[in-house]
């Protein structure tokens, strides 16, 4: 299993694995917003953690439809799932989530800071979207996996994926939004929206590997 | 009786449909018009009548998902032949409702609330199961092999039912502007019978109507698959004859 999760994240680093795209895919669209809202610094404050948020959901979903193509395409998809007696299928999808998410996720979480910052919150709400942003990120890889087990047999899958994807991953999205500005706005708490997002994080990660666990092995032929 | 045979179910839904057309349409009818003389109320005056049709699109909705997910149950626990096809004919018509309820819901919202829309936890969650109903029909459609778009189609719902759930109680658990439930309670349904009586009616009617258009579309789709399969058939034989 460490041995899948080096050899993934290898994969996801190494030149054309498009780990950086997503970082760079990340850094457009959050820099895109102060080009159609305009460049009001109180205004932007306000909205950045909802756009940071939203960035990160976007290019999370932009790697997902990968995840399992290139196994599949050189065969050693089915040889995971033919080890099925050996490892759990379930806990290898697991690992190769947990595996895509370090590799093209966690940069993203890391460069939020420094977004943050152009976005001119005030340092506890920086600090409050990056911790939110990663604890709620590997939700969606999660949920992905889902998707991508179903679209991997699809010919122009990529697109289906974020559809699937997008309307499981809001309640991730509404919880991770809602904490990041219960640390900002006075009145509103911080707590519990981020237990709830834990929580939503622990939920997927039992659901999605199992789910997707089935779906890769009725999608093989 | 074996249902798993599509043939023996095919006579059936033959059978069943003209009734259960007749019978909602009867319903349908005795439902909107005592919907039409039915009591104002004091404060919505005439647009509560959009509530005789807008909870019955909403239950609708959800009981049309639910059944999905029990055909994605069938498909996958029990291998029952005519589930996925059950699933596959239930998704378009359990959008409609659901874009129906949310088109009522909004006109029914411009005068009473104020606003078209709200992002209140109920109709975004209605919202989100539109979307998924969308997902599972583009699903069902995007391969040939209608066996392995079943099972993707399938996992993607059963996942997907866990917003069921927080569409039903999404009134209680957050402050919404929607309303509480007023008919399925513990407690009894807190509205006047004067107005339950017909909005049982006419959800009897819509279910009924639903019932109808789920069997039309099941026996077509199995119509479909047996004229995909003749003509492949066909083709075959054409080709062998060929060379």
């Amino acid at each position: 299993m460490l041995a899948l999760f080096v050899r993934d994240l290898r994969l996801g680093i190494r030149a054309g694995g498009g780990a950086l795209v997503g970082v760079l895919f990340f850094l457009a669209v959050v820099a895109v917003v102060p080009f159609g809202v305009g460049p009001d610094l109180n205004l932007l404050a306000r909205i950045g953690p909802a756009i940071l948020w939203v960035g990160a959901l976007l290019a999370s979903l932009l790697g997902l439809d990968r995840l399992f193509q290139a196994e599949r395409e050189d065969g050693s998809l089915d040889l995971m799932i033919l080890a099925e007696s050996r490892h759990m299928l379930a806990l290898t999808v697991l690992v190769k989530c947990l595996a895509h998410w370090t590799a093209s996720v966690l940069p993203l979480v890391i460069a939020s800071p420094l977004l943050g910052l152009f976005m001119n919150i005030e340092p506890v709400g920086i600090a409050a979207t990056s911790l939110t942003l990663l604890v709620g990120t590997p939700a969606i890889a999660f949920i992905g996996a889902v998707g991508a087990a179903v679209a991997v047999a699809l010919p122009r899958g990529g697109l289906l994926v974020s559809v699937l994807v997008l309307p499981l991953a809001i309640p991730v999205l509404i919880f991770g939004v809602s904490a990041a500005y219960g640390a900002v706005n006075d009145p509103n708490p911080f707590l519990p929206p981020f237990l709830i997002l834990v929580a939503l994080t622990l939920f997927f990660a039992v659901i999605g590997p199992f789910a997707a666990a089935l779906a890769l092995k009725s999608g093989a032929d | 009786m074996d249902l798993a045979n599509p043939t023996r179910f095919i006579a059936l839904a033959d059978r069943l449909v003209p009734w259960l057309a007749a019978l909602s349409a009867i319903a349908l009818a005795v439902g909107l018009w005592l919907a039409f003389n039915a009591p104002q109320d004091y404060q919505q005056g005439i647009t509560v009548r959009i509530m005789y049709i807008h909870v019955p699109f909403a239950w609708l909705a959800m009981m049309c998902y639910s059944i999905m997910s029990l055909s994605a149950l069938g498909t996958l626990v029990w291998r029952h032949p005519l589930a996925d096809v059950s699933l596959k004919a239930a998704a378009p018509i359990g959008a409609a409702f659901t874009l129906l309820a949310l088109i009522t819901g909004s006109i029914w919202g411009k005068p009473m609330w104020g606003t078209w829309w709200v992002w209140d936890a109920r109709l975004t969650s209605v919202f989100v199961l539109f979307m998924m109903y969308l997902g599972v029909i583009a699903l069902t459609r995007a391969l040939d092999d209608p066996g392995r778009s079943a099972r993707a189609a399938a996992i993607v719902t059963l996942v997907g039912f866990i917003n069921i759930p927080i569409i039903k109680f999404s009134v209680d658990w957050w402050n919404t502007l929607h309303q509480p439930a007023s008919v399925i309670r513990l407690d009894g349904p807190t509205i006047h019978p004067s107005m339950l009586w017909p909005l049982l009616i006419c959800a009897v009617g819509f279910s009924l109507l639903f019932f109808t258009l789920h069997l039309m579309a099941m026996r077509t789709e199995i119509w479909r698959r047996r004229v995909a399969a003749m003509r492949r058939i066909a083709a075959r034989s054409a080709d062998r004859q060929e060379a």
